[in-house]
């Protein structure tokens, strides 16, 4: 009786897939699923589901002394109060460009960081700013009103006084 | 009587004689190699040790000339440590909440013992380190220390760069004053500043990179405690963890990338030296066949260690030596200048002008023209550059040279001589006439982020830089062009930024011509 002999294989040749390296494979491969799933988990937490910043909205009230045209920027609060024969309207003093505050003048708003120049209704005369300064929106009447940083209204939008 | 020292010592006797053998045994615990007086006990004192096992035991003569490097890796890599130990310091007493970290600025500069003479040192080694890691880059470059095999090891320096950069500015807002809390209200605005596209696009409601960036990196959406615990976090954790890690790469792979680089004609151009004994008295018979287990490219192949010296002492000396002189110069400014610390921060005032620590001045520069294209769009395209240079110019002459390649010196005074001139141009035309929105006030806002000052001198350095690879007939030339051009551009745009600017950011020759507030 002769058996065929098997060709006798090369250390060198490759060898089929055998069943260690194939579970080495599977376990590599869950550990590193496992490691992207994980960091999916981690890179959510410092994304916060709660922003931690103050009320927009506030409260004003504008001095009948107040002439038209001239800004009262409340304390603590980005945004200028105007009024004039029309009503009452709140422009952004957050500059577009990179948020720093705009300083009011006589002929609209400056800002220090970077020299972008605003109209007196906020659109952009000189410099890097890329947008208009956005109008926010005031509600109310007589003396007070409330206004919302967060919001935002169209250009012109006032409220009689 | 006279027969006790043959009898057995008693168990007494025994532990008074260790004990008295203690610090001896103690050291040799320790240090196990003994002093290092001879080629082998030196080449022990190297790789019986876990600090210094990094360098090889034997460093080539030329590695150890000056010009070769100028000590400046080795200078950074002691800043940084200089700031490692400083920054621990202060930890003691900083305290990174709101106006309380101010107070406690405040207090390490007033009431701290030495806590002054720390903070400084830990500003200027910062400082330091800044300047010798571009300085340090510059000699990579110029000595085409870059090439294969050394590819990956240039760009884990670039990464070691950027995380540099990266610990300066999250330290500027510590102190949280005046200074730190608008640069870093700059900085949060350039991190959204995509929203300049995506704002144009009209898309920003569904696509806003730049608004997540802002958010992740202020865990609010204002700059408050919440920035501050973050900024804290990347300065003493992420930042210095990251940065040494990637530092311990950085210096295994100088070793595994066959040491320095150096001429290939290196060992024909050192001096004789005559008291240098020889490592092999006659050429090596061995052929290394068990090295040709280790694929690819081993340096050691094929190689005798001739005209080496045993790095200890040599190299380390000469490392001690640069260590010593970084902690020299760093203490020498600590003690004339004081790190700046300005108003407690407010939030409705900001400073005018409002600026950046010096080294991102040339991007306040940019950015002043756009944000979007100085703060992200140019340096990712610089960095993309830096970082594909190894793999464009794949040249061999001049390697190890300083200016190596074709044109050599003569082509990078050339360079620098077009890059100044383009720098200085179109800053000139900018500041004295404005720029497209002062021409055409109704001009799109995505035509002045593709076409402003900055990208105008990007793409002038981009052609120039082309046009020496065609004349040149070099690759090399013309990344040496380049490199040349954005070195003479960053350093013109941060002149201009530190001195040239005043209130609102206009021009002014000089400070003393800035407005009276």
């Amino acid at each position: 009786m002769t058996t065929q002999a098997e060709k006798p294989r090369s250390r060198l040749d490759p060898e089929p897939l055998p069943r260690r390296d194939f579970l080495g494979l599977g376990a590599l491969g869950s550990a590193l699923a496992a490691l992207a799933v994980a960091l999916v988990g981690m890179a959510r937490l410092p994304k916060a589901a709660v922003l931690s910043s103050p009320s927009k909205k506030f409260r004003v009230t504008l001095p009948e002394s107040l002439p038209p045209g001239q800004a009262l920027v409340p304390e603590g609060r980005s945004v200028a109060v105007f009024r004039d024969e029309e009503g009452v309207y709140a422009i952004s003093t957050v500059c577009t460009h990179l948020g720093c505050v705009v300083r009011v003048t006589p002929e609209g708003f400056e800002c220090p960081c970077h020299g972008s120049r605003f109209a007196a209704d906020g659109s952009v005369i000189k410099g890097p700013a890329p947008k208009p300064l956005p109008w926010r929106k005031v509600s109310g009447a007589g003396g007070t009103y409330v206004v919302d940083e967060d919001a935002t209204v169209p250009v012109g939008t006032k409220v009689k006084a | 009587m006279s027969t006790a020292s043959s009898r057995p010592r008693s168990a007494l006797g025994q532990l008074w004689d260790n004990l008295r053998a203690l610090p001896g045994r103690l050291r040799r615990a320790v240090f196990r190699t003994g002093a290092p007086v001879t080629d082998r006990t030196r080449s022990n004192f190297v790789f019986g040790n876990v600090f210094l096992h990094i360098h090889a035991v034997r460093t080539h003569r030329w590695s150890l000339r000056w010009s070769t490097t100028w000590g400046l890796g080795v200078a950074a890599a002691a800043a940084f440590l200089i700031t490692l130990v400083t920054g621990v310091l202060l930890m003691f007493y900083y305290k990174p909440y709101p106006e309380v970290a101010y107070d406690s600025i405040k207090d390490i500069h007033y009431v701290v013992p030495t806590g002054r003479f720390i903070r400084n040192i830990h500003r200027w080694a910062g400082n330091v380190m800044v300047v010798v890691v571009f300085l340090h880059m510059a000699r990579t470059f110029y000595t085409a220390a870059y090439r294969k095999p050394r590819e990956f090891n240039w760009l884990v320096g670039l990464g070691l760069l950027v995380l540099t950069l990266g610990l300066s500015f999250t330290g500027y807002l510590l102190p949280w004053d005046q200074l730190a809390y608008w640069a870093i209200t700059i900085g949060a605005n350039i991190a959204q500043s995509p929203r300049e596209v995506t704002d144009a696009l009209g898309i920003t409601e569904v696509f806003d990179p730049g608004g997540l960036q802002r958010q992740l990196l202020l865990g609010s959406d204002v700059v408050g405690e919440e920035a501050l615990i973050r900024f804290y976090l990347f300065h003493v954790m992420i930042l210095p963890l990251a940065l040494g890690i990637l530092l311990a790469v950085h210096f295994w792979r100088i070793r595994k990338d066959g040491g320095l680089v150096r001429p290939a004609d290196a060992d024909q151009r050192l001096p004789r030296e005559p008291d240098l004994v020889p490592v092999f008295t006659e050429a090596p018979q061995k052929t290394y066949h068990l090295a040709a287990l280790v694929r690819g490219q081993t340096p050691a192949v094929g190689r005798g260690p001739e005209n080496t010296v045993p790095s200890m002492p040599h190299l380390f000396y000469a490392e001690l030596g640069v260590l010593m002189l970084t902690v020299l110069v760093s203490l020498a400014l600590a003690l004339v200048i004081d790190a700046p610390l300005k108003e407690l921060a407010n939030p409705s005032v900001p400073e005018n002008p409002a600026k950046a620590p010096w080294y991102f001045l040339g991007l306040q520069e940019l950015v002043s023209f756009s944000a979007f294209m100085g703060g992200i769009g140019i340096p990712t395209v610089v960095l993309a550059g830096l970082g594909l240079i190894p793999f464009l110019d794949r040249e061999e002459s001049g390697t190890g040279e300083w200016f190596g390649g074709p044109g050599g010196g003569r082509l990078v005074v050339g360079s620098a001589a077009f890059g100044l001139g383009s720098v200085v141009g179109v800053e000139a035309v900018a500041i004295r006439f404005g720029w497209l929105r002062e021409w055409f006030p109704e001009i799109p806002q995505l035509v002045i982020t593709a076409v402003n000052p900055g990208t105008v001198l990007a793409a002038l350095y981009a052609g120039f830089s082309l046009w020496v690879v065609h004349r040149w007939n070099s690759v090399r030339s013309g990344a040496m062009a380049l490199f040349t051009c954005f070195l003479c551009g960053f350093v013109v745009l941060t002149v201009i930024g530190t001195w040239f600017r005043g209130p609102n950011w206009n021009f002014y020759w000089w400070p003393t011509l800035w407005p009276a507030h």
